[in-house]
């Protein structure tokens, strides 16, 4: 190759088209990373903006001129300001870096700019995993620092042209090696106890369940698909039928709402008595509230966390970050055997006028049937035989909602049968309330853990009853037993079409041990958990000092393989030098040493008189290396081998006159 | 202004601290670039992005989202990484030979550097001589050429300036460098006059400078397509099957200049070298032999683009 002379150039050369194409499909992954949260028009525009600038430039090198680019600011800002009202916070933040740099690429002409974009880019996949650190989206985003380097990497000079493909090659090499290194930092960065500033509100709340609920409010819930929950069993995981995970105990009823009771929470928990209990674990996905679910009926509540009343389960702060925790519960038991008039009060309060047929019809079941557990039987069976079918899409209810749903409409799905059942058992004075969670979920049999979806969230109903307690009844599961076995969506048919084929829904239910397993292992890898890190190595609590001396030590260790690495010379061993300077060492300690310049067979003839004792050894080794070196081009194995064998026992001797 | 400054306090600095300069003193090629002599800075960009790592790793801390962190982690480590890739990319590299070209005093200087890859590929290495600066790429257990033109300012020799060999390889984050003093002087010619006298004894018939027909005959040929009618040797083509042209020699060199140092009284020797080198380059213009006397050195009359060279490379080398 030969490079002709050039005079320095400009001091900040022009923007090669390459470089510029890589820059454009980092701004390009950049969006894709980001469309989940950004609005759609907004991801389009600047998506279009985006083609119309690789065009535009694949055309003409030239900046876009400045007609173009201060409209276009002007529009991002006043877009962001009416979408979201203000500029500040982590979406309309996240969504002004995309914006800023999408335009950044119309005026990206000196090498300088495309550095800065790149480096930019890498800032603006960052932001995006603050607001969903997914697997997915965390992939995109690695998959994203590919063209972000290759961008770097194609501002060199003199490189030879390759295809776009190629071109992200030493990106991945590049990353690829430094994999280990930064999953040693991931484990041993010193995590914030507390965080150094606060950390603004959450990212919009998504539907999940709360502490109110009216009947139709879980349309949205139970068609959407997101993972709530997984569930770790020591021992074998409870049937189907019995999968109900407890969150909201609704008290009050206002005609149209069920709602939790705040001042319930101040109390201590209701007496139980359980004979036996087991122990699992639960990986909560974030849903911004406090209350944690719990199989059936806890006994423990776990760190941060209290029991309450009703035995909720309370966190101390919203769950934002996937809460993984332990608690013990049980499937057979006996809660709060006396019931105190406070509660009796509570769990028979009906608000007035309102649904005048269910109410006068909850009285007659006690005048006629009298016993209360005849009574829900009763109603089970009115649910069972009544006519009442299971569907997503209910009919819309008036003001008497009940009275709608069950003497008119009879379509529901949980909210509806929980609700009326309820109020019909209260009208019929029996203690009663509401309790929302998750009913069943999907057993993965790879990972041996329970998934539960955001769609088996579920609405039943406790009794108490003398002598039992409260007593849980599913008035649903009256209506179709499928609902318990299959989940919500199988129960509704596939009337909504909503979750696609059974394949897929199926595939995704295998699928999700990877997020099951990126969830506990990266995203629930807490201060906490780093503090037990060298639990077996015998050391119980490593406080941040180790860290960083760990941290440092192995950044000593990498740092010298990879100096290792730097400083080995790849150059071809050659057995016969080696031979002969081996020659030359022991000759020079016996007192014969090679002169500049001296060939070796002047060399070793002259070592040959100058030690005579040695004299035959000596020749014999001599013609051993002439043979080796000059019979053939490259020595032959077996004449080196005869050279090797040779200097193996040879030995000279310093020989001293005497005189 | 700044930059200025910043030359002064260097140019101190290599005075007064040359440990710490890493400058190197005149060695004797080849040059072999290693690990004591490779020094690696982050770039002023390199900086820059260190800061937003920094910002991105707080910020991950701050939100407790590891998967922000994992991806500063990686970022960090590849960024790290590239450090070793940039003193990869000079380590071994070897500066085996120097060519220098002729040239005259003012004229740039062709100087043509050899440069010897080791054992493994390179790209974007850059060299920087005298303010040039000029990028190249290697093959593995190749060698390339890099040119570049020397700015000459005075004839007499010039030493070859320090010249420095660096990357940003492979992504812009460090520089790694290394700086090369080669123990070398190019020769550079003097200058010629612009006008002046023609030498002394030129007593040449100017119609006879003109390059013409030689008259003697060197010998025959066969005929081609477009040789003068006239040139046609008639008696000697009848004793062959085809037609024999007369050929001539070559116009016969002019008489020969005998260029003297002792011939131009009253000149300062400066100005002496000029003409001389004036006449030298005339001379060879118009192929003429000369011979040139010089306090030095007595050149004998000769001819050719060797001869000339010798003449002007002694004109260069006079006191």
């Amino acid at each position: 190759m030969r490079f002709t002379f050039r005079r320095t150039p400009s001091p900040q050369p022009s923007l090669g088209q390459r470089p510029f194409e890589l820059l454009c499909l980092t701004v390009g992954l950049v969006l894709v990373v980001h469309a989940g949260h950004l609005p759609w028009w907004l991801s389009g525009g600047l998506a279009l903006v985006l083609l119309w600038r690789l065009r535009q430039r694949r055309r003409r090198v030239g900046a876009a001129p400045i007609w173009v680019k201060l409209p276009l600011m002007a529009l991002l800002v006043a877009a962001l300001v009416f979408s979201y009202g203000n500029l500040f916070g982590r979406e309309p933040g996240a969504a002004l870096i995309v914006g800023m740099l999408v335009l950044k690429l119309l005026e990206s002409e000196r090498e300088r700019d495309a550095r800065v974009g790149a480096a930019f880019a890498c800032f603006a996949l960052m932001s995006a995993l603050l607001l969903d650190q997914g697997l997915l989206s965390t992939l995109i985003v690695a998959l994203g620092l590919l063209p972000a380097l290759a961008t770097l990497h194609a501002l060199q000079p003199a490189r030879a042209s390759r295809s776009l493909a190629w071109e992200l090659l030493p990106a991945l090499r590049l990353l690829a090696v430094a994999l280990p290194l930064a999953l040693l930092a991931f484990v041993l960065v010193p995590r914030l106890s507390s965080p150094l500033w606060g950390t603004p509100n959450a990212p919009t709340a998504r539907t999940g369940l709360s502490d109110r609920m009216s009947p139709g409010d879980f349309t949205e819930l139970l068609t959407d698909d997101r993972p709530a929950m997984r569930v770790d069993f020591d021992h074998p995981p409870p049937t189907p039928a019995q999968r109900y995970f407890r969150a909201y105990v609704l008290w009050h009823y206002d005609g149209r709402n069920w709602s939790g009771l705040d001042r319930r929470r101040g109390l201590a928990p209701a007496e139980i008595d359980a004979p036996d209990s087991f122990a699992y674990r639960i990986s909560l996905e974030p849903n911004q509230q406090r209350v944690l679910p719990a199989l059936d009926m806890p006994l423990t509540a776990p760190d941060g966390a209290r029991l309450l009343a009703d035995r909720e389960v309370l966190a101390d702060k919203p769950v934002d970050t996937t809460r993984n925790y332990a608690l013990r519960s049980t499937l057979r038991y006996r809660l709060q055997p006396s019931l105190d008039q406070t509660s009796r009060r509570l769990g028979l309060q009906l608000p007035g006028g309102f649904n005048p047929r269910t109410l006068t019809l909850g009285r007659q079941w006690r005048q006629r049937y009298g016993n209360d557990e005849a009574i829900a039987q009763i109603g089970l069976a009115l649910f069972h035989d009544g006519g009442f079918s299971y569907t997503l899409a209910p009919p819309a209810l008036g003001r008497d909602a009940m009275d709608d749903f069950l003497f008119t409409t009879h379509q529901g799905f949980c909210e509806h049968y929980a609700s009326a059942f309820t109020l019909l058992m209260r009208a019929a004075g029996i203690p009663a309330r509401v309790v929302t969670g998750y009913q069943g979920g999907y057993w993965n049999t790879l990972g041996h853990y329970l998934l539960v979806r955001q769609s088996d969230a579920h609405a039943w109903v406790e009794l108490w009853l003398a002598g039992r307690g409260w007593v849980r009844f599913d008035p649903t599961a009256a209506v179709r037993p499928e609902r318990l076995s299959l989940g919500a969506a199988a129960a509704a048919g596939d009337q909504e079409g909503w979750s696609g084929r059974d394949w897929l829904r199926e595939w995704r239910n295998r699928w999700d041990v990877v997020n099951r397993w990126w969830n506990q292992g990266v995203i629930g890898f807490d201060a906490l958990r780093q503090r037990g890190l060298l639990t077996p190595f015998g050391i119980s609590e490593v406080d941040s000092t180790v860290l960083a001396a760990l941290l440092a030590a192995s950044g000593g260790l990498f740092g010298g393989l990879g100096l290792a690495w730097a400083l080995r010379r790849r150059g071809k061993r050659d057995r016969l030098r080696e031979c002969m300077r081996q020659i030359e060492g022991r000759l020079a300690r016996a007192g014969v040493e090679r002169r500049r310049g001296e060939g070796p067979q002047h060399y070793l003839q002259r070592a040959a008189r100058a030690l005579p004792t040695q004299r035959r050894k000596i020749e014999k080794l001599m013609a051993n290396y002439l043979e080796a070196s000059y019979a053939q081009d490259i020595p032959a194995p077996e004449s080196l081998l005869a050279l090797r064998r040779e200097l193996r026992d040879f030995r000279p001797r310093r020989v001293y006159k005497e005189y | 202004m700044v930059t200025d400054r910043l030359r002064r306090v260097q140019a101190w600095a290599e005075r007064r601290l040359p440990a710490l300069t890493r400058y190197r003193r005149p060695e004797a090629l080849p040059i072999a670039l290693h690990r004591r002599r490779i020094y690696i800075v982050p770039t002023a960009f390199g900086s820059g992005f260190a800061v937003l790592l920094l910002v991105m790793l707080v910020g991950a801390l701050n939100y407790a989202n590891n998967a922000a962190l994992l991806l500063t982690c990686l970022v960090a480590a590849a960024c790290a990484a590239s450090m070793l890739v940039a003193f990869r990319s000079l380590d071994g590299l070897s500066l085996r030979t120097i060519h220098a070209g002729q040239a005259i005093a003012g004229q740039p200087l062709p100087l043509t550097l050899e440069l010897d890859s080791g054992d493994q590929a390179r790209s974007a290495i850059r060299l920087d001589i005298a303010g040039i600066s000029q990028a190249f790429a290697l093959e593995a257990r190749d060698s390339t050429r890099v040119t570049v033109m020397l700015d000459t300012e005075l004839r007499g020799w010039l030493a070859l300036p320090r010249l420095r060999i660096w990357s940003t390889w492979p992504l812009g984050l460090f520089r790694a460098w290394s700086w090369l003093h080669p123990q070398m002087a190019v020769l550079v010619w003097p200058r010629a006059e612009a006008y002046g006298p023609p030498p002394l004894h030129a007593s040449d018939n100017p119609h006879q400078a003109q390059p013409q027909q030689g008259d003697d005959l060197a010998g025959l040929r066969s005929y081609r397509i477009g040789d003068p009618q006239r040139r046609i040797a008639w008696k000697a083509s009848a004793r062959h099957n085809d037609l024999l042209v007369r050929e001539y020699e070559p116009p016969r060199a002019q008489e020969h200049w005998q260029l003297d140092w002792r011939t131009m009284p009253g000149l300062d020797s400066e100005a002496r070298i000029a003409r001389l080198a004036r006449w030298l380059g005339e001379a060879e213009a118009q192929r003429r032999q000369c011979s040139l006397w010089l306090p030095s050195e007595d050149i004998p009359r000769g001819s050719g683009p060797m001869h000339y060279a010798h003449c002007m490379s002694a004109l260069a080398k006079l006191p």
